[in-house]
């Protein structure tokens, strides 16, 4: 034990030590916080820059013909009229079979199987669903709805679709039911309610507008989706709305044309990566900035 | 609103109730509750005399809620929560398994700590409980609802404002609608959980005196922390301490005279 | 005129125990679909492996390692894409990983209040947006800058290195593993930093007002704990970003230069998986040990996939038993 040491007394300061080891800390904080914030300028810059080329290529090449005309050879006035009908078919349908079905799921999930080992089983694999490759969704849609009936189809690739909107509103609906206070269902339930009567009137009611966020945050993830339709609806140079046909869709014809050696094709594929980008982020706006704050 | 106006179903009910006046509405005897394999409530015996009220005080986790919660088998919602004995009601004891939960429900009704109004309208809080039980034209359901915002004390201050959101009440309005939403399905009980220490003082003396308004018509049942509440409100006490019913009277007595060493200690703030 | 026969006191003693039928079918529902989720998963893993099985047969478990692609003499091997795959995923992880964590740490404790909403709103967006943007955009703004300036930048620089002239040595075309990697980071940053974020928001307060009492800078708090009271989180986030990168189809197509051979430099084309699906899919007859092979390929991807989101999972979403 020193002689600075001893009880009763307060060990005496190193100063200048205590100084020099402050700067040396402050310093290395600075250039730390200095780094954060080149990585943060980064992030901005490159979302500028997506954003930017986006506005740049995609709006000059938009124009009324983009909505008008189908596609047709390079060359030739086309359009991406079929493409973007087609997406908003897979796509709506698509939700259609997929959010009733992610509901009922995620109520199971919150309601009757909080702890059991069913429950946490279907939990995990909802899980694994929601972060699967989507490609593995297109090649199993493929093996089911394409191969055996012969042909590509819009209804495949809605179901490809609708496969990949199920873990998601999974996994909102349960997170949104577990929010409900315990109160408010036993109220429903001192009433005399039925269980059913209870989830339905009561539990969906208290939690729709967090269930809504999360079915517009799926529509928002599967419009822009490539890859599983890539095998399920193949895509359609012509007029189709048929189901039982192959049908074009946006990302599809944008991963044709943009990869193309025709300029009118590639400025096509421009506006149609607008478009897709624009209103991908329109439905996360309202979603996240215009739902969520009412709940 | 005087007598002549209630629907005449309520009032076949109360002749049918009168029969029964200064009888016992509800009888526990032995009543034990366990939480898993740790016992909350031992060996209850309690009788809730028809149209009165009863207050059961005691310090936290005494188990007065918890004996609450046997008397509508709200505690059948979680597994792992059982109660033993027997909770006569009309001859039937009400723990037995074979007990429509939804019927008894309807007639043993409750009121939370915490203002619970669902997320609809305030006639659809309302009308929710009745079209559970009954059906009935619309101006018949119009009825129903105004009575039972009447008789809680809601009606002129919710009238203009049946089809807003009940979420826009005040907290003492959100628990007179959770009180009008109970009366609503025409229960023979009310058990009241602490309702209105979530409440400010005004909200809570408007609630108290609707409670003495109630027990003409209902058998009231509450748990409160609050002893002045007790002696305001209660016509019979229950004391209770770590499970078990240490003392039952009027509640004259129970504050004057208390008969059990641990009730007068109580009562006297010695511990709580 | 209402009836009063519910209320007859027999009403709550039947002795039959009735549940609403409502309540069953209601139920039953419900417990259904979710088996039917189990149903799909299982189906999706049969199929792959079912429709790859003619592939595994006739190659054997040398397909796992097999670098050729022979379309004419019908020899196919997973080699290349599962190179490709892993490659281009753990490369876009080391470049995604710290810019990430220096978005996190810049959204949590550098930013003043006023900015940090904006900023998250817009690494959010970013994560919104469809990889097929970042493929294009990979395509026509980074291939450019990569072959007229970065290639031929480090090419040159590290041309005499023992190692990295290797690596740096390929033509710069400006397609590649290495662009394939950095548009594959660009896609995963947003989502590595949102996760981080909201993880380092999970801190209680009073630890770190404790290190700030005793003198502690911005960053040391960061460092003694924040990161080690979230250390298993960010590692779950991160691995959840990495299973993304794995699955990546439309961002790395673009960009990859599809060519079925092991790149020796990070400028040289190659493929991933998901990659070399897409692309010689149209190629691949119905039945064709060419698309057993694809199959195959897609099983191996889940079953990697599958491997990394389970042990996300367990980071992330602790379970007490």
């Amino acid at each position: 034990m020193s002689a600075t040491m001893m009880p009763g007394t307060v060990p005496a300061r190193d100063v200048r030590l205590a100084e020099r080891l402050s700067r040396r800390r402050k310093f290395i904080d600075r250039i730390v916080k200095l780094l954060c914030i080149v990585a943060t300028v980064i992030g901005l810059a490159l979302l500028a820059s997506i954003l930017f080329t986006l506005l740049w290529r995609g709006a000059s090449s938009l124009g009324l013909h983009v909505f008008t005309n189908i596609t047709r050879p390079p060359g030739s006035h086309g359009g991406l009229l079929n493409a973007i009908v087609g997406s908003l078919i897979q796509t709506l349908v698509g939700t259609m079979i997929g959010t009733p079905i992610g509901l009922m799921v995620g109520t199971y999930l919150a309601e009757y199987a909080r702890d059991s080992t069913l429950g946490n089983v279907v939990r995990f694999v909802s899980d694994v669903l929601l972060s699967a490759p989507s490609i593995l969704i297109g090649l199993f849609v493929y093996t089911i709805l394409v191969e055996p009936f012969g042909g590509f189809s819009g209804i495949a690739g809605c179901v490809a679709l609708a496969v990949i909107v199920i873990p998601i509103v999974v996994r909102t609906t349960e997170d949104m039911l577990q929010l409900i206070p315990t109160s408010l269902r036993e109220a429903a339930v001192a009433l005399g309610a039925p269980k059913w009567r209870m989830i339905v009137f009561v539990c969906y009611r208290a939690a729709r507008d967090g269930i809504a966020t999360g079915v517009l945050l799926a529509i928002a993830r599967v419009a822009g989706e490539t890859a599983p339709l890539l095998f399920t609806s193949l895509g359609n140079l012509n007029w189709s709305v048929s189901l039982t046909q192959p049908m074009a869709s946006l990302p599809v014809t944008i991963y044709q044309y943009a990869g193309s050696a025709f300029d009118d094709w590639v400025d096509l594929a421009w506006a149609g990566a607008l478009l897709i980008t624009f209103g991908v982020l329109a439905l996360n706006i309202v979603a996240r900035v215009v739902l969520r704050p009412r709940s | 609103m005087n007598e002549t106006e209630q629907p005449p179903a309520i009032a076949a009910m109360q002749a049918r109730s009168s029969e029964t006046l200064h009888e016992m509405r509800i009888s526990m005897r032995g009543v034990d509750f366990f939480y898993g394999s740790n016992q909350a409530l031992k060996g209850i015996d309690l009788d809730l005399p028809n149209r009165q009220v009863t207050g059961m005080i005691g310090p936290s986790g005494c188990g007065k809620s918890t004996l609450l919660r046997v008397l509508n088998r709200m505690y059948d919602l979680y597994p792992g929560q059982r109660a033993e004995g027997q909770v006569m009601m009309d001859g039937i004891n009400i723990l037995d398994p074979g007990i429509d939960l939804n019927q008894l429900r309807s007639r043993v009704g409750m009121v939370f700590q915490k203002p619970t109004p669902f997320p609809m309208t305030v006639y659809e809080n309302i009308a929710f409980g009745v079209k559970l039980h009954e059906r009935m034209s619309k101006s018949a359901m119009d009825e129903r609802v105004e009575w039972s915002l009447t008789r809680a004390a809601l009606w002129d201050e919710a009238k203009d404002r049946l089809n807003t959101s009940a979420m826009g009440l005040s907290g003492g309005q959100q628990q007179r609608l959770c009180i009008a939403r109970t009366i609503a399905v025409r229960p023979d009980v009310i058990l009241l959980d602490e309702p209105t220490s979530a409440l400010d003082p005004i909200s809570t003396l408007k609630i108290e005196e609707l409670i003495d308004e109630l027990k003409r018509d209902f058998t009231i049942a509450i748990v409160t922390h609050n002893m002045q509440q007790a002696a305001r409100c209660a016509d019979q006490v229950a004391f209770f301490y770590l499970g078990e019913m240490v003392e039952v009277g009027s509640a004259t007595q129970m504050f004057t005279a208390p008969r059990q060493k641990r009730t007068q200690e109580y009562i006297t703030g010695r511990f709580g | 005129m209402e009836t009063d026969t519910t209320f007859m006191p027999a009403a709550i003693g039947s002795s039959r125990s009735r549940r609403s039928a409502g309540d069953v079918i209601f139920a039953a529902a419900a417990r259904s679909l979710g088996c039917f989720v189990l149903l799909l998963l299982g189906a999706i893993i049969l199929s792959l492996f079912v429709g790859g099985l003619p592939s595994f047969r006739a190659f054997g478990f040398g397909f796992l390692w097999d670098v050729s692609w022979d379309p004419v003499k019908q020899h196919f091997g997973a080699g290349v894409p599962v190179f490709g795959t892993l490659v281009t995923s753990l490369l876009a992880l080391v470049m995604a990983v710290p810019l990430a964590f220096g978005i996190a740490f810049y959204l949590t404790e550098v930013a003043p209040d006023w900015f940090r909403r904006p900023v998250g709103i817009a690494v959010e967006l970013l994560a919104a947006v469809p990889s097929i943007i970042y493929g294009m955009w990979g395509f026509f703004v980074i291939v450019p800058i990569m072959g007229q300036y970065v290639m031929p930048f480090l090419g040159d620089t590290f041309a005499d290195w023992p190692i990295l002239g290797t690596l740096f040595g390929g033509a710069p075309f400006g397609t590649g593993i290495l662009t394939a990697a950095m548009v594959l980071a660009v896609m995963v940053i947003p989502f590595i930093a949102a996760t981080m974020r909201d993880v380092f928001m999970t801190v209680p307060p009073v630890f770190k007002e404790s290190a700030y009492g005793v003198g502690c800078t911005t960053w040391e708090v960061m460092r003694s704990i924040v990161i080690p009271y979230t250390r298993v989180s960010v590692v779950g986030g991160i691995m959840l970003g990495l299973g993304r990168a794995l699955g990546e189809t439309m961002a790395v197509t673009f960009v990859i230069g599809n060519a079925n051979r092991i790149a020796s430099s990070l400028f040289d084309p190659g493929n991933t998986i998901a990659s070399i699906v897409a692309l010689e899919f149209p190629e691949s007859p119905a039945g064709s040990l060419k698309l057993s092979s694809l199959l195959a390929l897609g099983f191996i991807l889940f079953v990697i996939s599958f491997i990394v989101l389970a042990i996300s999972r367990m980071l992330l979403r602790p379970r007490s038993a």
